[in-house]
């Protein structure tokens, strides 16, 4: 608990420093960038992205704390996407492990990798009718920079999972059946 | 005790952010050295230990295009190299790449480099990817170079292509196809407009100028090949 405490703190001073240097120092969004580079066909329109408490929407940068979290808590961390057929297929297994290890201190996090410009017609209604975990989209064009970043030894080919905790961090660039996510869940608690 | 502590953490984060303001590190850096402050990794089951690296040399393949013949790279005689793609007809990935795939042959296919694209999946899994389907993808798509069906899986499988689309990047020394280059088209598959740094036309661009490859080989995220 103090830990948190403590971190909450510090990241709390990290926001301010970041924001108050902003000026000399362009904190880099992709999401920005995005429609920097094409007005015409928005990737996200600010509407969309803060009108819906559905899904988070990060760039690497946003998204690099979630792999590097150092708590009691075990995190599965699941890359996939709406059109990715192995990935939607296996979805309910990971929401199964989010609701059968709660009290074991298992969280569930799904990243879609999905285009931005289908959040709202593919990515929002999916979610709303199957996914109870907690759902981020990496918004992020950079993927030769992230990917290795995640995992040096990732293709990229989804779905790809991270499961880790304080202790140790196993990536996996296959597709699960519940048994074996279970597997590889209780192992590592 | 725990005061100490709170002072050491903000100090440290203070530090940080201090540098990453003179010093022009983005915030990102700081992101990445959060990730590689992280427990040691221990990587299980990768998928790909087979597959060709850098230098290798690719083997040659015989498969059915969509217009019916059979394709090999010994049919063409002058080719100084190819760029084998990987691919398929509905992967979001591959579809946002098809105008790019279509500008590479037209470019490069005069200067030695010409296109062969590959689909890898098996339509059994994957029903949008039958021939009849790939037939129509190279009518409509305006494919201008061969789109071959990977009838068997063993190419890709030979290659060590695990996604839609992952190119390859050969170059004829002597008779053997050297693998020069492994990955993206580019830096942005999402926006062609956005793209900065075209990976694959700088590697052939280096080939042709006599140079080696400086970016050998980039990752991509795409659609995993099912068979």
């Amino acid at each position: 608990m103090s830990y948190f405490y403590r971190m909450k703190y510090a990241w709390f001073i990290c926001i301010l420093l970041i924001v108050s240097c902003k000026d000399v120092d362009k904190v880099p969004s992709s999401l920005w960038d995005a429609q920097e580079y094409d007005e015409t066909e928005k990737d996200i329109t600010s509407e969309i992205a803060l009108n819906q408490d559905w899904i988070k929407i990060v760039d690497y940068e946003g998204l690099a704390p979630l792999l590097a979290k150092r708590n009691d808590t075990t995190y599965v961390v699941n890359f996939w996407a709406t059109w990715c057929r192995p990935c939607v297929k296996e979805l309910p297994y990971f929401e199964k492990i989010n609701e059968d290890y709660k009290d074991r201190n298992v969280k569930v996090v799904l990243v879609s990798l999905d285009f931005p410009d289908k959040l709202e017609k593919q990515v929002i209604p999916y979610v709303q009718k199957n996914l109870k975990s907690e759902v981020w989209l990496l918004d992020d064009a950079d993927a030769n920079g992230w990917i290795p970043k995640i995992s040096e030894t990732w293709s990229g080919a989804i779905p790809a999972t991270i499961i880790y905790n304080k202790n140790k961090r196993t990536f996996y660039e296959h597709s699960f059946t519940y048994e074996e996510l279970k597997k590889e869940v209780e192992s590592i608690l | 005790m725990k005061t100490s502590f709170k002072l050491i953490a903000v100090a440290a984060v203070m530090a940080l952010s201090f540098i990453s303001c003179n010093d022009k590190t983005t915030a990102k850096d700081i992101a990445t050295a959060a990730v590689v402050v992280s427990d040691k990794i221990s990587e299980a089951k990768p998928i790909n230990t087979k597959g060709y690296g850098i230098g290798d040399a690719a083997t040659d393949f015989k498969l059915k295009d969509v217009d019916g013949s059979m394709v090999s790279m010994t049919d063409y005689k002058d080719a100084k190299g190819f760029i084998v793609i990987f691919t398929c007809n509905t992967c979001p990935f591959a579809v946002a790449s098809e105008e790019r795939i279509v500008a590479l042959d037209a470019k490069y296919k005069d200067l030695g480099y010409p296109v062969i694209a590959v689909n890898p999946n098996d339509p059994n899994v994957q029903p949008d990817d039958t021939y009849e389907l790939m037939q129509a993808k190279a009518e409509s798509a305006g494919f201008t170079f061969p789109y071959l069906y990977d009838a068997d899986d063993k190419v890709y499988a030979t290659y060590g292509a695990t996604k839609t689309p992952h190119v390859y990047l050969l170059k004829n020394e002597k008779g053997k196809h050297i693998v020069k280059y492994i990955g993206a088209i580019d830096d942005n598959v999402r926006k062609a407009n956005a793209v900065k740094d075209t990976f694959l036309a700088n590697a052939i661009d280096e080939l042709l100028a006599g140079k080696v490859v400086s970016l050998k080989e980039t990752k991509a995220i795409g659609c995993s090949i099912k068979v």
